[in-house]
């Protein structure tokens, strides 16, 4: 067995009102980046796991996403094979 | 006649709902999250709150509590089933009841009277409030835009499964879709709403209206009961 790091990035589907994307976008003017536009807000979630191959700990990922990380109903995801985000600036 | 209120790490409205179905004509219990059986209750409320700390997403985890398993399978019995708030929150991500509920769009928590109209009477929960009369009950969510796509909510209304809607002088306070503030599953035994029946079930709190709700399905799990 090895561990696999992964990354899940999950948005509100196309269409579907994002408020805090739009409460974001709403106070760039104050910033003087009045021409930022499309802000979106989601979340991102690392793990590992423990398994033989990368593709049997993606598998194990993809059914998490599909049935407990996202709500298939109002998200979309995506799954990134990886380390956890390094180099973060601020 | 027994009600069981659930109790998850975090629920904070159980002792109200316990309180409620009292005056409601029933016994009441609060089950553990952690127990595997419901004690006998023949009715089972969901109750208000922020199970598990609205991690993920509110009502996400709650849902694989241990006892989850006995509410499913006296879902599929035919029991008598309420989700109120964070309750019909778990509910929707359990998969008993369809859409999901998503932060308000005014990006408040919202805690506020509400006027709701009542789309049917011959279901459980309803069987007991008059033709007509507009529920007067609190809401305190931040968490509760009721959301499906068109094409489900076409099918969601076709088959009767709207059985609250938010109404004036207030109306919709959170952006739900189609002001819908409760809906059943396809059998009518399992029901979720966003606003608090139990906080409204005495006089003193302002309004009895939500006790209409509450004794209606109290009455409707006895008459079973009766029959049985």
């Amino acid at each position: 067995m090895s561990r696999f790091s992964f990354s899940i990035a999950i948005m509100p589907r196309e269409g579907i009102l994002d408020p805090q994307g739009k409460a974001v976008e709403a106070a760039l003017p104050q910033l003087g980046a009045a021409t930022v536009h499309g802000v979106r807000i989601g979340r991102r979630i690392e793990l590992t796991v423990e398994a033989d191959d990368a593709p049997s700990a993606r598998a194990v990922v993809e059914k998490l996403a599909a049935e407990f990380l996202a709500n298939p109903l109002v998200e979309r995801w995506a799954i990134d094979e990886g380390q956890p985000l390094a180099g973060v600036s601020g | 006649m027994k009600v069981g209120v659930v109790v998850f790490p975090g629920s904070n409205c159980d002792r109200d709902a316990l309180h409620g179905a009292r005056l409601a004509g029933a016994q009441a219990e609060l089950l553990w999250h952690e127990d595997t059986d419901l004690h006998g209750a023949d009715v089972v409320i969901l109750p208000g709150g922020f199970a598990y700390g609205d991690y993920l997403r509110a009502g996400a985890i709650a849902r694989f509590s241990p006892i989850m398993d006995a509410v499913r399978e006296h879902a599929a019995r035919g029991g008598l089933l309420l989700g109120i708030c964070n309750g019909f929150q778990v509910l929707t991500e359990a998969g008993l009841l369809p859409g999901a509920l998503r932060r308000n769009t005014t990006l408040r928590f919202e805690h506020r009277w509400v006027s709701l109209l009542v789309q049917r009477h011959d279901t459980p929960f309803t069987r007991g409030i008059p033709a007509g009369q507009t529920l007067r009950l609190p809401i305190a969510h931040g968490e509760g835009s009721f959301y499906l796509a068109d094409a489900e909510l076409d099918g969601l209304e076709a088959s009767g499964q709207v059985l609250f809607r938010y109404g004036p002088p207030e109306g919709n306070p959170n952006g739900s879709a189609r002001d819908i503030a409760g809906v059943t599953d396809s059998s009518g035994r399992i029901c979720g709403l966003m606003p608090h029946p139990e906080r409204a079930s005495e006089g003193l709190l302002g309004s009895d209206d939500g006790l209409l709700l509450l004794r209606s399905m109290v009455e409707s799990a006895a008459q079973v009961e009766a029959v049985a």
